[in-house]
Formats: structure tokens, sequence, C-alpha cells
């Protein structure tokens, strides 16, 4: 059979699996559709969690940054795990302790305010639609590279399948096909990561593997890719070039905003109980970390491969792959020599993404109407593909290859679907019953937010098909903001009894509009900024931001409530209870 | 169930309680902050002078290390506070 017909079978039948799973766990009352009711097992929400956590940025697009930045990728790898262990330390345990359904429901009660839980709602959309675009986009390149199928397709089919689970299951279906999801991305993403890694190395373990000598030559593989990307020009794969701040910086940016994601949070709000929450972080870590310490491998093997496959080779013989993602624009290559041959060294091939002539070339590659760089190299290529593309260049048979669209699939729907919840019941619960429509009955509730569930989708969807370029740059906002609004005004609610309605008010809001401004004024076209590290406050990127944003909370907050009114003597004992693991 | 030190009233029992939970915080965090921040960014050059089988040292802190720490730490904060949890008595399976 060949790969596209399995890759139908294969998404079709983990459709299947899940519209399955909605079906058997409707949910039925408002606990469910917000937190599962209360009875997810540990190790279920653990995956859940992970199949959450882990988006088609994860699966996809992980492994090529790492193949092609190498050392300055860790930022990735310890920042979207670091934020775990925040999480099961400082945040978890207590708010499942403090027992509602929502972030914003914390951040109400404990600084006693509607502005509070309307700012914290705010914070929640922003973050969370600014990372939903992304999925969709997942689904739709997934579907069209295996698929031959358009790109909104592509999108639409996605929207469909969430569409279903969401809003008819709420948490509860999607707690459960999350942890189907997971099953089937780690498998996706395992299977191809173990064949490559005893192709290169004759190590099963890819972990392992990446130290292992070559096969049949005396070097590791990070050394070898060392000396081959000096030779090319470039920097060693193992060296970084980012400076010390910016790298220390980003990564406690993205670690204290995985902490703070909303859609993370409340995963912790489903399990029975204050132990379970942090036992479920633990195991939530050791999936993420399944495919999290493979990724450094999958990218080092990637781009080993893809420099022997390419580099000095004649065009006219490239591999089948080559062609393929050519055909959809995400290689492009241009002859500057003349001699047929490609020549890949460092430096970008072209100014900008590939703008093909709709001509072809002498060895038959699409021409290209863009300008040329100085560079020698002549390869341009998307990292994006690098997973996607990985068992084609190890040459892996036809079936891996379906595996790994699903997987993608998977990861970009579990994500999507977590964050559509996280939507849903800040419209529902947050806004209508607790802040403007306090009368409505549970029922109503209910039909709120599956209704929320639906309109959120439907924005998602149209968000994915056409991506505005200008959000699709800045993911880093989502983690910037949840770092310097949400998570210090939790933190604070939990550990600094002092910290009063005035205090946390002013620090989200200082937090958030610092962040956003300095984001927006570098990433946006609008202001003409020159985004480079000597136009940065104390050189500082705008994807670290978020880090002086999260101090800059913590001081407002501080500082403000110690000169208004003290925290009220209620909220006081509140805050004594969630402390408390056992019910007083 | 009552506390295992009747000395203590209740309030001071929490008190109590929440500082040996602050206290286990502050050493986890530590390691937490020395193997990712310590090992795999301020002292990654340092560290890269290591070789232990195919990888240099202050890389793989920085790409695996720290990773398979912050798995660990999660678990004995658990184990451990159930152990602190039952000495003050105020475990959720004691009730």
């Amino acid at each position: 059979m060949d790969a596209q017909l399995l890759t139908t079978i294969f998404v079709g039948l983990s459709f299947a699996l899940y519209i399955g799973i909605a079906i058997w766990s409707r949910a039925g009352s408002t606990s469910e559709f917000y937190v599962a009711g209360g009875h997810v097992h540990p190790i279920a929400n653990g995956m859940a969690t992970a199949a959450d956590w882990m988006s088609a940025a994860s699966f996809i697009s992980m492994a090529g940054i790492i193949a092609f930045a190498g050392y300055d990728a860790s930022v990735y790898l310890m920042g979207w795990t670091g934020g775990y262990v925040l999480l099961a330390l400082l945040l978890a345990p207590y708010l499942r302790k403090f027992g509602q359904f929502t972030v914003p429901d914390f951040i109400g009660e404990r600084y006693y305010s509607k502005t509070a839980r309307i700012v914290a709602v705010i914070c929640l959309i922003v973050v969370s639609f600014t990372y939903i675009a992304g999925q969709m986009r997942g689904v739709g390149v997934v579907f069209s590279r295996f698929l031959e199928m358009p790109i909104e397709w592509g999108v639409i089919t996605g929207m469909g399948v969430v569409f279903f689970y969401a809003v008819l299951g709420g948490m509860k279906g999607i707690t459960y096909t999350q942890v189907a999801q997971y099953c089937v991305l780690i498998f996706a993403y395992l299977v191809p990561a173990v064949f490559i890694s005893i192709l290169i190395t004759g190590n099963p373990i890819p972990q392992l593997g990446l130290g292992s000598n070559v096969t049949g030559e005396t070097v590791s593989v990070l050394e070898k890719l060392d000396g081959a990307l000096i030779d090319l020009g470039f920097t060693a794969f193992t060296a970084g070039s980012k400076s010390t701040i910016d790298v220390f910086a980003i990564t406690l940016a993205l670690m204290v905003g995985t902490a703070g994601l909303p859609h993370v949070i409340v995963r912790f709000f489903t399990v029975p109980k204050v132990s379970d929450a942090r036992k479920s972080a633990g195991y939530a870590l050791v999936f993420i970390a399944l495919l999290y310490t493979t990724a450094p491998a999958v990218g080092a093997f990637a781009r080993l491969n893809f420099i022997d496959s390419v580099n000095e080779k004649p065009y006219a013989e490239a591999p089948g792959w080559v062609k393929s993602w050519e055909d959809i624009g995400l290689i492009a290559w241009t002859d500057k020599n003349s001699d047929g041959v490609v020549q890949y060294a460092s430096g970008g091939a072209i100014e900008g993404p590939p703008d093909y002539t709709g001509e072809r070339g002498a060895s038959g590659e699409r021409l290209l109407a863009n300008v040329k760089t100085a560079s020698r190299n002549e390869i341009f290529v998307d990292q994006d593909i690098m997973v996607l593309a990985n068992p084609e260049i190890a040459a892996l048979p036809a079936w891996v290859i379906a595996l790994v669209a699903a997987g993608g699939v998977a990861a970009a729907l579990s994500t999507a679907a977590g964050l559509l919840l996280v939507i849903s019941s800040a419209i529902s619960h947050d806004l209508l019953k607790r802040t403007f429509r306090p009368q409505i009955t549970e029922k109503t509730e209910l039909m709120a937010a599956r209704g929320a569930a639906a309109a959120a989708i439907l924005v998602a969807g149209y968000l994915g098909i056409n991506p505005p370029g200008f959000v699709a740059q800045v993911v880093a906002l989502a983690f910037g903001l949840a770092a310097a609004s949400l998570f210090p005004a939790i933190l604070m609610g939990i550990f600094f009894k002092g910290v009063n309605r005035e205090g946390a008010v002013a620090g989200m809001i200082a937090g958030l509009v610092f962040t956003l401004s300095y984001i927006v004024y570098f990433k946006s076209p609008w202001f003409g900024a020159v985004n480079t590290a000597d136009q940065w406050l104390f050189g500082i990127s705008p994807e670290g931001i978020g880090a002086v944003g999260m101090a800059l909370n913590f001081v407002v907050a501080l500082t403000v409530a110690r000169f208004t009114s003290a925290t009220p003597a209620e909220v006081r004992a509140m805050v004594d209870d969630i402390r408390m693991p056992a019910a007083r | 169930m009552e506390p295992k030190n009747p000395k203590l009233d209740a309030a001071a029992n929490a008190q109590a309680y929440w500082r040996e939970n602050v206290k286990l915080l502050g050493v986890l965090l530590a390691i937490w902050f020395a193997v990712s921040f310590g090992a795999g960014i301020l002292f990654v050059d340092t560290l890269n002078a290591v070789q232990i089988g195919g990888f240099k040292l202050g890389f793989w802190f920085a790409q695996q290390g720290s990773i398979i720490v912050f798995v660990i730490l999660i678990f004995v904060y658990a184990a451990r506070m159930r152990v602190i949890e039952k000495r003050f008595g105020v475990s959720e399976e004691a009730e």
C-alpha cells in the first residue's frame, strides 16, 4: 500500500477512536464539563496533561528547531519542562484544594474583586487564542502534505472532529481523548526515532544514541555533527550564539509562562485529591520528558542525514522527499554556480521565503524570483519539515510515515481542544455565571459553555485558515503574558497573604501592559523598530521579556499592597485553608 | 486524627506544617535552579570542557540532564510531603 492510503487509514482510525471516546464520555453537568467531575486518575491526568501541553509545535517544530539551532534550542527544552516543577511545587496542589472550576475563579475569589477576575479572563483569552491559531495551522499542514488536501480543508476537518468531542464531552470528553491522543503521538514520535538511532549508531535508545559513536566510525554523533557544521561555516551544534542573559531570560519566561498557562493549570482541577495533583504533575512531566529528551536526538540525526543526503549531490538525483517538499513550497534550491550540484553552507540562500516563478530549471528545480544572497548556500529548507520528513529521509517504511502524520494531527487536536475548553469556561462561568448573569441555572450555564466552545472553534478555524502573519510570529506572546500576568497573581495569592485586591490588579495590569507593549513594539511592523540585541532592554529579546514583566508584576503588587488597605480576615482564612491538604 | 504533638494547638500546628513545606520548597527549587540556569546556562562553557561518553557535560545538562532532574524533583516533593503531612496530622488519607 502506498503512504497516502495508509495515512488516510491511520488518521481516519484515530478520528473514529476520538469520536467513540467522546460519545462514551458525554458531560452531564457543569462540573463534568469544566473539570471532568474531579474524578480523573492521576496517571490518566498526567497523560492528558502531556497531550494537552505538547502541541503541533512540540511534535512538528521542536526537533527541527533543535536541528538548526543546536544549543540555542535548549531554552525550549528546559523552559517547557522546568515549568512543571514550578507548577507541581508552587501552584497545582493549592489550586486543587481551592476546588473551583477556572483560573479566573481563583484570582477573583482570592482578590475579592470582579475587576481582578475580568483582568484574568482577558489575559486568559489573549494567551489561549494566540496559541490556538498555530494548532489549527498544524493540522492543515499535515493534511496538505500527507493527504494532498488543501490546507483549508485540513483545518475544517480538524475543526469538525474537535467540535464533536469538545462541545459534547467538555473536559470529561477532552480528558479521555487526550489520553488516547498521547498514546498515538508518543508512539508516532518514538518509532522513527528508534529506527533512525539504530541506523546511525546501532543504539536503540535515541537519548543514548545521541552520545554514541556513529556506526563504523570513532566519533560520536555530536562530535561528527560539530565537525561537519564547522566545515560548512556554521557554529558548532553544541555551541550557542545567543547572549547568556538572553538565554537566561527566555528560559525563565518560558518556565514561568508554562506554569501560568490556564489550559495546563486547569488540568490539575480534575484529580480527586491534593496529593494527586502533586503526583499527577510528576507523571505529566515523565510523559512529556519521553518526547522532550528524544527531540534533541531526532534533531541531531536529522541534521546529519540532511547534510549527507543533499550537500554536494546533483539536484537531478536528489531523493524523492526533497521534490515533494519543494512541491508544497517548504524546500527551494537555486543553482548559484550553475553546476547542477547542491551546495549547503551557513547563511540564508535567498532573501525571504521562496517565491516560485512557475518555471522549471535545468535540473528540474522550481525556479525562484527571490534575490540571491552572497552566501555559498543554495538550499532553502523550512525547519518545520524535519520531523515530518525524517522517516522519508531515513527511508523508513510507509506505515511509519502514516503514523507520524496521525501523531502530528493528534498533537495539534489535543492542544486545541484543551485551549477551547478554557476559553469557553472563562466565558460561560467567569463572565456569565460569576459576573454578568449570576441568576442563570446550571442547565443554562452548560448550554452557554457548549455555545461558547462552538463559537471559539469557529474563530480558531478562521485564524488557522487566515493566519495573521503578526500573531504567527508572537507565540512568545502567550508565554510572556502568562508569565507576566497570571503566574505572579496566583503565586502571591497562595504564598503572600498580605497581597490585596489593589496590589494584584495593579501588578497584573503592569506586567501585562509592559510585556505586551515590548513585544508589539519589536515584533509588529507598526513602529519600525529594529529587532536587534543593541536595541533591546538589558539585551533581552521579546521572547524573554516576560521574565522582566513577571518581576515588574511582583514589585508593583507588593508595593501597592503595602500602601493600601489590608487583606480582609475571611480571605486570609481562605488562604490558610488552601494551604492545608486536609479539609478542616 | 489528633496532631502527633498535643502541645501545639491547631493554628500553631498549621504554621509549623507550612514552615516545613516552605523549607522543602527552598531546597528543591535551589536544585531546580542549579541544574538548569546553573549547569545548563551560566556555567555551560566551563562544564563543556568535561566530556562524558559522547556528550559535553554542559550541553548534556541543557538538553537532557536538567529534564531528568526535574522529573525526580517532583516525585521527591510528592513523597516528602506525604511524610510531612502525616507528621503534622494534616494528611487527606488520615481522615
